[in-house]
């Protein structure tokens, strides 16, 4: 999975949108990846200001709407790609069309057989749950 | 391996398609184009571990290529000839070659690659020499890794390619996409490379991997490059929607130790939904775009009939049947009749199963094939016939290599013993 970390998106105003000069880049970013054969999936986030944390203490849930003052890093949308190694997801990363002090991070999805058994285990029965194990990043 | 030897791998993997491609608009031969970028690759490999990765490390590549391939085009030029016309005919021919692949890689074109992918399945080529091509020249694998995925001597594999190249070059192979009728007969042929390379990693023929779960991505990768080139082709997304609702199963696949796990003694959770809906997805544009009746997309169907029941009980195996007929109509080969003969004996009990299977008996296509005496065990078990069953048990474990499908029989011949 690549992660975008846009710069400012923490305090970004709910109705905050892209460039379209922005959006046709990352197009044709995307078209790479699907050209290539490696993109499954991909989404684009409303600021934190639009979202909600649910946070958890003494077994209690608290909500509090965003935008969130202690959040300096916030997602703004990610690419769940299928790829053969870490190198060609970060390969990949460096390709995307950001701007200065944005970050892309790349983190691999779990699968199933990455868990010890005792959790494979705990994990059976869960019937039709849907799931994105068959991405590497 | 270094950190650097990692990287160009993976830039590797990302570049060399429309790298090969590319170079091979100019060069119209996809032999000499994948040696040009080979030697790209060569020249990275020297450089990019002391000077850095370069900021476009495709036009770099492309660079290299290009120089490399002035100077073949010199060195064989000067060898015949020093006369001074020639060598000023020489100039003007190093400058054209020159533009011309500073043009290419300015512009690839996805036809260039279609072009590729087409060349690389010609049909004057061996099923094995395309497959080996195909991943090679599209799949960005090396010959080491081609190799160890089908289990053969990296040797073998890199004859295999090195002859692939050379008939395609004698034939004379024009460096084109197919047109009209042509092109129908030509993409079975690619449609049949891609989904020979996801078999071979999803049911290993022999050797004790059951599944190769590497082989099965790159073909899926290949699937969804070809969807996207030829969006319109009903039959690709057909195979896609195979591919990825057969790959969807895979973690329920294999026990604990290894074992094999068939269909219906899978636990389902551990199928993948998010991978079946995409199957499902290009199932549902494959019939939109009018081409729900193809080979794939019908296979696609059956798959989807089990993808869509929860639990086993819930198959609809009177769908299955139907769906089973109708592949029949278009392609009647005995192992769609042996398929066909394990549904109805779900959909209308085993007698009608045994029935339907032993009127394929005959067919000297499944005389050697060990799931004719297996799937018969199973009926024969269900009708309480336990001596023949195990004998069929017997004929089948005779039959295969693979040490998966070996322990898998040997568990029901034990068991067969044990209910008589």
């Amino acid at each position: 999975m690549m992660m975008v970390i846009p710069k400012g998106y923490e305090t970004a105003a709910p109705d905050a949108v892209p460039s379209a000069e922005a959006v046709a880049k990352m197009m044709e970013f995307n078209k790479s990846l699907q050209k290539a054969g490696v993109l499954l999936a991909l989404d684009g986030l409303f600021p934190p200001s639009t979202g909600a944390r649910v946070s958890y203490a003494d077994g209690k849930a608290t909500v509090t709407d965003g935008p969130f003052a202690e959040a300096k890093e916030v997602i703004g949308g990610y690419w769940i790609i299928q790829v053969r190694s870490r190198e060609e997801a970060i390969e990949w990363a460096k390709r995307a069309p950001m701007s200065n002090n944005e970050i892309i991070e790349v983190r691999q999805i779990h699968e199933m057989g990455d868990f010890p058994e005792d959790v494979q285990k705990a994990a059976e029965g869960s019937e039709n749950l849907p799931n994105a194990s068959a991405a590497k990043a | 391996m270094s950190d650097v030897h990692k990287t160009i791998e993976a830039v590797w993997k990302i570049e060399s398609m429309r790298l090969i491609a590319a170079i091979a608009r100019v060069t119209r031969d996809i032999g000499i184009a994948e040696e040009l970028a080979q030697d790209a690759l060569v020249a990275a490999l020297e450089r990019w571990p002391e000077e850095g990765i370069p900021e476009n490390p495709a036009a770099w590549l492309m660079t290299a290529a290009k120089r490399r391939a002035i100077d073949s085009l010199r060195r064989g030029r000067m060898l015949e000839q020093k006369h001074g016309e020639i060598a000023r005919e020489l100039e003007f021919q190093q400058r054209r070659l020159g533009q011309a692949m500073d043009q290419a890689l300015d512009q690839v074109i996805d036809d260039d690659v279609l072009r590729l992918i087409f060349t690389a399945c010609h049909p004057v080529l061996t099923v094995e020499g395309r497959i080996a091509l195909t991943l090679r020249l599209i799949g960005g694998l090396t010959t080491a890794e081609i190799a160890r995925a089908f289990l053969l001597p990296e040797k073998t594999l890199g004859q295999r390619i090195f002859r692939a190249k050379r008939t395609l070059s004698e034939a004379h192979v024009p460096f084109e996409i197919p047109r009209g009728d042509e092109l129908r007969s030509r993409l079975e042929s690619v449609l049949s490379v891609v989904y020979l390379t996801f078999n071979e990693g999803y049911t290993a023929t022999f050797g004790d991997e059951w599944m190769r779960e590497e082989l099965c991505n790159d073909a899926l990768r290949l699937g969804r490059i070809l969807a996207e080139l030829l969006p319109n082709e009903p039959e690709i997304h057909g195979l896609l929607a195979l591919m990825e609702l057969q790959a969807s199963r895979t973690a329920a696949r294999k026990g604990q130790n290894g074992e094999a796990v068939l269909l219906l003694e899978q636990d389902r959770s551990l199928w993948d939904y998010v991978q079946i809906q995409r199957g499902m997805g290009a199932l549902h544009h494959a019939q939109k775009l009018g081409g729900g009746a193809g080979n794939y997309a019908l296979q696609a169907a059956i798959v989807a009939c089990h993808a869509r029941a929860s639990i086993a009980a819930d198959t609809d195996w009177e769908r299955i049947v139907l769906l089973y007929d109708a592949l029949l109509q278009i392609s009647p080969s005995p192992v769609v009749g042996l398929n066909r003969a394990v549904a109805v004996g779900m959909a209308h009990g085993p007698a009608a199963g045994l029935h339907a299977l032993d009127a394929l008996r005959a067919e000297p296509a499944l005389a050697n094939y060990h799931l004719l005496p297996s799937v018969r065990a199973d009926l024969l078990v269900k009708l309480g016939r336990y001596a023949e069953a195990r004998e069929e048990l017997h004929r089948a474990i005779a039959l295969t290599d693979n040490v998966r499908e070996h322990e898998l029989l040997s568990r029901k011949l034990k068991q067969a013993m044990l209910i008589d």
